[in-house]
């Protein structure tokens, strides 16, 4: 049994305009120690996934199927005791503005001493020399007086550092980061990551690193989920993903990106066409309107995930296609796949 | 009249007071004597990191602000107030960051481009006008039909592609694109990259791209200018830059970008740079990136170390090299 066991998780945002199915479907396993990578762009889902992990979601929307299995223990419909057991005991998450996600009101002691006494048995006393312990462990110089600073006289760089100290706090079995490198520069990103790296070595808990920064994917993941328009295009080991790529979303993500290590200017390949409109999806394959390879079928079907390899999957038409044709899977009457 | 350069900028100065306390100002130095020179049809590239300057740079050689101190020549003209301003304003422009701020979104798109076009009156009829647009738009991959829609109605690369139509209006020689890509996806970004490379192509025109993003600097750039605390602390060729770069600030930054290949990551030594940047309200003496660079000594905090020649063409200013 996998520690975390997400099945067919479906989320919508039911807006003035309509239902809006921000996650569609999203089915993965995540195991002991690993750091999953979900990577998409702007509205794919990738955050609302999370989101529906820990059932933070803010009307107007609401996880309307699937199922999150933690250790095990179903987390969908479950109480808000029970998940107020889990959430930032079990399960943590920091967010991608290490400057709003503070509150400026208490100290920075304060507020992680709050998780700590919450969640553990832990006096005050005892709290505090904790919470010292976590400052001093995410690199935080003179932890001592930092406890008494407040959020606002802290860089960016160091309040992402006090987040990760406050999900890390009560050693927590998996730790959800959005985005937490992207509003920081680059020289900052490179610690906060190596810092990240090094903390799961050292404790060994699961990562779900959300971002659409394919490099911050590369450095820091074991396996990858492709997401585009709530519904995972390809999911594989890092390597599978970057050296392998299956699905025409993943290839084209991987063409447009700049090459820094090369010396002539290749011209960029771009994905054609624009993000899609949410409110008005299409019958087939989301990716299909701007997909160079897209076949009549695409249009009016949506593809299935299929294993294109061991623990490699891809929900693409094309790789079906391919699959028939080496024969690896026969098409059933219905027109349905089996594999 | 023709120069070698299409722009010089000289000592460029722009400081900005900072109420500091009761009746206290300070003077916060965001850009402190930057000069380099940009050839026609010649991007270079401006890097650094949140707070370096890189944005005011490009803002105040545009004349957007009071400029503290220093000169710009623009195709061998030193612009001052008056008829030199307005001449230059016309062919330079400047492409901002956040296309959802920077469209007025009372304007139809098609009198936001035209703007230019109406300021420096360079259409002679309403027909003029109406063709120009049409032109334009299609130059950025728009159809001229949305030319009597409302920013809103579009998304964020289409917008951008707005904002680079407006730049295009008054036929510029010299455009400034302060991070023209970073508030896109990455699939629209390339599509935008590619669009200003073959606008450059087409038109003949140099651009002074800011960005954060190495690898897109990288990508577009013929020279590279990296800027720490309102300095140029080295200029090089792109490559150059990539291959052998100098100063141990740009080191470190080249080191931090994350390469999007898990193999290399795995095997790439990355130089972890200690701390943050210093406020710049109170930057430290001589060298201002000597508290966070592993090569610093005694020298560094004596005198600001110029910016010196240390290959053809390249650039950089630390006196340990």
């Amino acid at each position: 049994m996998a520690l975390l066991e997400v099945r067919d998780l479906k989320t919508s945002f039911f807006t003035p305009m309509g239902e809006i199915k921000a996650v569609d479907g999203v089915s993965f396993d995540l195991d002991k120690g690993r750091v999953l990578g979900i990577v998409g762009e702007s509205g794919s889902g990738k955050s609302v996934s999370a989101y529906s992990i820990l059932q933070i979601l803010t009307p107007p929307g609401k996880v309307v199927g699937g199922s999150v299995k933690f250790n095990g223990d179903e987390l969908v419909g479950a109480s808000e005791k029970k998940i107020r057991d889990i959430r930032g005991n079990r399960i943590s998450i920091i967010f991608q503005d290490p400057m709003t996600s503070l509150t400026p009101v208490f100290t920075i002691g304060n507020q992680l001493m709050e998780a700590i006494l919450l969640h553990t048995d832990r006096n005050k006393k005892e709290a505090r020399a904790r919470a010292v312990e976590m400052l001093g462990l995410v690199g935080i110089n003179d932890p001592e007086r930092r406890m008494g600073q407040y959020s606002f006289e802290l860089s960016g760089g160091m309040r992402q550092r006090v987040m990760i100290a406050m999900a890390l706090a009560c050693e927590p079995d998996i730790l959800i980061a959005d985005e937490p490198t992207t509003a920081l520069d680059v020289t900052i990103q490179a610690q906060i990551i190596e810092l990240m790296t090094e903390l799961q070595h050292k404790l060994g808990m699961a990562i779900i690193m959300i971002t659409h920064d394919l490099g911050v994917i590369a450095s820091i993941c074991d396996e990858v989920i492709v997401m585009y328009a709530g519904k995972v295009c390809e999911r594989g080991t890092a390597d599978q993903i970057f050296y392998n790529p299956k699905h025409e979303y993943t290839k084209g993500l991987l063409r447009s990106i700049p090459n820094i290590e090369s010396d002539d200017k290749e011209r960029l390949i771009p994905i054609s066409g624009m993000p899609l409109d949410m409110l008005h999806m299409p019958a087939g394959c989301a990716f299909a309107p701007r997909c160079d390879r897209a076949m009549k079928i695409c249009l009016t079907s949506q593809p299935q995930e299929y294993f294109v390899a061991q623990d490699h999957i891809s929900a693409c038409w094309v790789n079906i296609q391919e699959g028939i044709q080496s024969g690896l899977i026969k098409l059933d009457e219905n027109g349905g796949v089996k594999v | 009249m023709s120069a070698e350069y299409i722009l010089e900028v000289k000592n460029l100065k722009q400081y900005f007071p900072v109420t500091t306390g009761f009746m206290k100002t300070t003077l916060l130095k965001a850009v402190d004597d930057v000069s380099f020179s940009i050839k026609p049809g010649e991007t270079l590239g401006m890097v650094g990191e949140s707070g370096c300057g890189k944005t005011t740079v490009g803002r105040s050689l545009m004349h957007l602000y009071h400029k503290t101190g220093g000169d710009v020549f623009f195709d061998g003209i030193k612009i001052e107030k008056g008829a030199t301003l307005a001449a230059f304003r016309k062919r330079a422009q400047i492409v901002f960051q956040d296309p959802y701020s920077s469209l007025n979104p009372r304007m139809t798109v098609g009198d936001i481009i035209a703007e230019p076009i109406d300021v420096h009156r360079l259409a002679a009829s309403k027909k003029d006008r109406d063709a120009r647009i049409g032109e334009l738009i299609q130059m950025v991959g728009l159809s001229s039909e949305q030319a009597t829609r409302y920013a809103h109605e579009f998304s964020g690369g289409q917008r951008q592609r707005i904002g680079i139509a407006r730049a295009l209006a008054s036929n510029p020689d010299f455009i400034v694109a302060d991070e023209p890509v970073s508030a896109l996806d990455v699939s629209i970004q390339a599509q935008v990259i590619n669009m200003l490379e073959d606008l450059q192509d087409k038109l003949k025109l140099a651009y002074l791209l800011i960005a954060h993003d190495l690898s897109v600097v990288k990508h577009i750039s013929n020279r590279i200018a990296v800027m720490y605390l309102g300095k140029l602390v080295e200029l090089a060729p792109a490559n150059e830059l990539h291959r052998h770069p100098a100063h141990p600030y740009t080191q470190a930054l080249l080191s931090a970008v994350p390469i999007p290949d898990p193999q290399k990551s795995r095997e790439s030594k990355r130089i972890m740079l200690s701390g943050d940047v210093p406020s710049p309200l109170n930057a430290p003496s001589g060298c201002a990136f000597r508290t966070r660079c592993a090569m610093a000594g005694a020298s560094c905090a004596e005198a600001v170390p110029p910016l010196r020649e240390i290959a053809p063409g390249h650039f950089a200013a630390c006196v340990k090299i």
